[in-house]
């Protein structure tokens, strides 16, 4: 059960106020280039069926309520995941009035993946660390710590575009 | 040993090694998570992606058996609980009955039963989407309900022609008779439906992810899930299996009838794999359109060519 657990994370991704940009970073991870899938990893349409929920956006105040909805629809076990920089610290909207972040006020989050927007390895690698929590995590709701995942480890927050970057090696690893 | 042979012959023995060991449940079970992971793998293929694992569909399944499940009471959430089990009952019942080994026995009309029991899960589904009182469980049972008549019409109309054409309703004789150009026909026609009866592209409408989330699917989760995905690989075993039957050759060897069922079923997976991977979901009334305007006519003439050959023989 806890090796299934681990080999077939199925995300359910929420957008609470993100600028997109984490969003289309979320879709790259399952493109062939990166290819989440062979993680079994799902990207499904209802909360339901998830086990990890994927947040992007700083959480703004119409959002709030709906992450709540959201979390709770989801059965147990389960994890949440914080994509980019905005669900940790509200990023560059700190302080804003239109603001209820970070996520952690509302959310029990597992991992955190920073950087704005993250490399999409490094999604991968958070929901891999996710899944692996999950694994070990029976139907208990509020867990103990939280995991951050190293920016220098997975290349997070990187601002290269193109293939040179030194830090795809993690998208490599999962490749082979 | 006699006596072991004699038992072994005896009808309902038989049925039962049928529905529980080949092609029941004990083969199965296994083939419709093999199946559901070429399905995948294909698509994943096709995209220039490496894809899932082997072993996957059987970690999705066991992983949704130890999820937990929304509290539901009263006669709705007794009947969500009921319709995943009856359609995959039924749809393994559907994989039991084809004719996969020489002389495996059957009865006159165990076509029809057959037809029934692939409809069933069909039925299921568009009653389990009402009954989760989802509005998109509703929307996606509403076009569940609006292709099955579509495609349903076409599907049957193939299988009427086949079996008119040959005199018979036993899908054992229907199996081992010879191929004729009316065959073939009725086979194409059934192919071209069986993408709509599994909810795959171009006609994966009732369950169109990230559109209506997950249809009829929408409020389900944990084990009751997990019976979805299994009555789905089943659904995919019996439909590509029927089709298996009815173009595999007459064997008398049982081993070798068995290969051949497993390669040809592969194979019917991977065609309708590659046409799910290679085209974009139609909306309802194109797909309507579809099956009404363009697939009927050529299922009508099957029909009524095969009765016209029937009184002429």
């Amino acid at each position: 059960m806890c090796y299934s657990r681990k080999r077939s994370p199925w995300l359910f991704h929420m957008n609470s106020g993100s600028c997109n940009g984490c969003d289309i970073e979320i879709v790259a991870a399952l493109s062939p280039r990166y290819d989440a899938e062979q993680l079994g990893v799902r990207l499904e349409g209802s909360p339901r069926h998830a086990d990890i929920l994927v947040v992007t956006g700083p959480v703004t105040r119409n959002a709030a309520g709906a992450i709540k909805t959201v979390y709770s629809q989801v059965c147990g076990p389960k994890a949440v995941v914080a994509i980019g920089s905005c669900p940790a610290t509200t990023n560059v909207f700190i302080d804003s009035r239109t603001l209820d972040g970070p996520l952690e006020k509302h959310l029990p989050v597992d991992v955190f993946v920073p950087g704005c927007p993250p490399r999409p390895d490094a999604i991968v690698r958070g929901v891999a660390k996710a899944a692996e929590i999950l694994a070990e995590r029976e139907a208990k709701r509020w867990p103990e710590e939280s995991v951050m995942i190293p920016m220098a480890e997975v290349g997070g927050g990187c601002a290269c575009s193109g293939g040179e970057c030194a830090n795809n090696s993690a998208a490599d690893e999962v490749k082979q | 040993m006699n006596s072991i042979v004699y038992f072994v012959q005896l009808p309902i023995v038989t049925a039962l090694a049928r529905l529980l060991i080949f092609p029941g449940l004990l083969f199965a079970v296994p083939a419709a998570w093999f199946f559901l992971w070429s399905e995948r793998k294909a698509v994943a293929m096709m995209q220039g992606r490496i894809g899932p694992p082997f072993m996957q569909p059987f970690f999705d399944f066991i992983k949704l058996l130890g999820k937990t499940t929304p509290p539901r009471s009263g006669v709705a959430g007794m009947l969500m609980k009921a319709w995943p089990l009856i359609a995959m009952s039924a749809a393994a019942g559907a994989v039991g009955l084809l004719p996969v080994l020489p002389s495996s026995g059957g009865f006159e009309g165990d076509l029809i039963l057959l037809l029934a029991l692939l409809e069933l899960p069909s039925i299921c589904i568009i009653a389990a989407g009402f009954s989760s009182r989802s509005i998109f469980g509703e929307i996606g049972s509403a076009r569940e309900a609006v292709l099955s008549v579509s495609y349903n019409i076409v599907f049957l109309l193939a299988i009427i022609s086949i079996a008119a054409s040959q005199h018979t309703f036993r899908l054992e004789t229907l199996a081992q008779l010879p191929a004729s150009p009316l065959h073939w026909l009725g086979i194409a026609a059934i192919l071209v439906c069986l993408p709509a009866k599994l909810h795959i592209n171009p006609f994966s409408l009732p369950n169109a992810e990230q559109e209506i989330y997950a249809g009829p699917m929408t409020e389900y989760a944990g084990p009751e899930l997990a019976m979805w995905d299994l009555s789905h690989g089943l659904e995919w075993v019996a439909s590509t299996g029927l089709v298996a039957t009815l173009v595999a050759p007459h064997i008398t060897i049982w081993w070798l009838a068995a290969i051949t069922f497993v390669a040809l079923s592969f194979g019917v997976v991977l065609l309708l794999s590659v046409a799910a991977a290679a085209t974009a979901r139609l909306q309802i009334d194109t797909s309507v359109r579809f099956f009404w305007q363009c697939t009927l006519i050529f299922a009508g003439l099957a029909v009524a060519s095969a009765l016209f050959m029937r009184f002429v023989s």
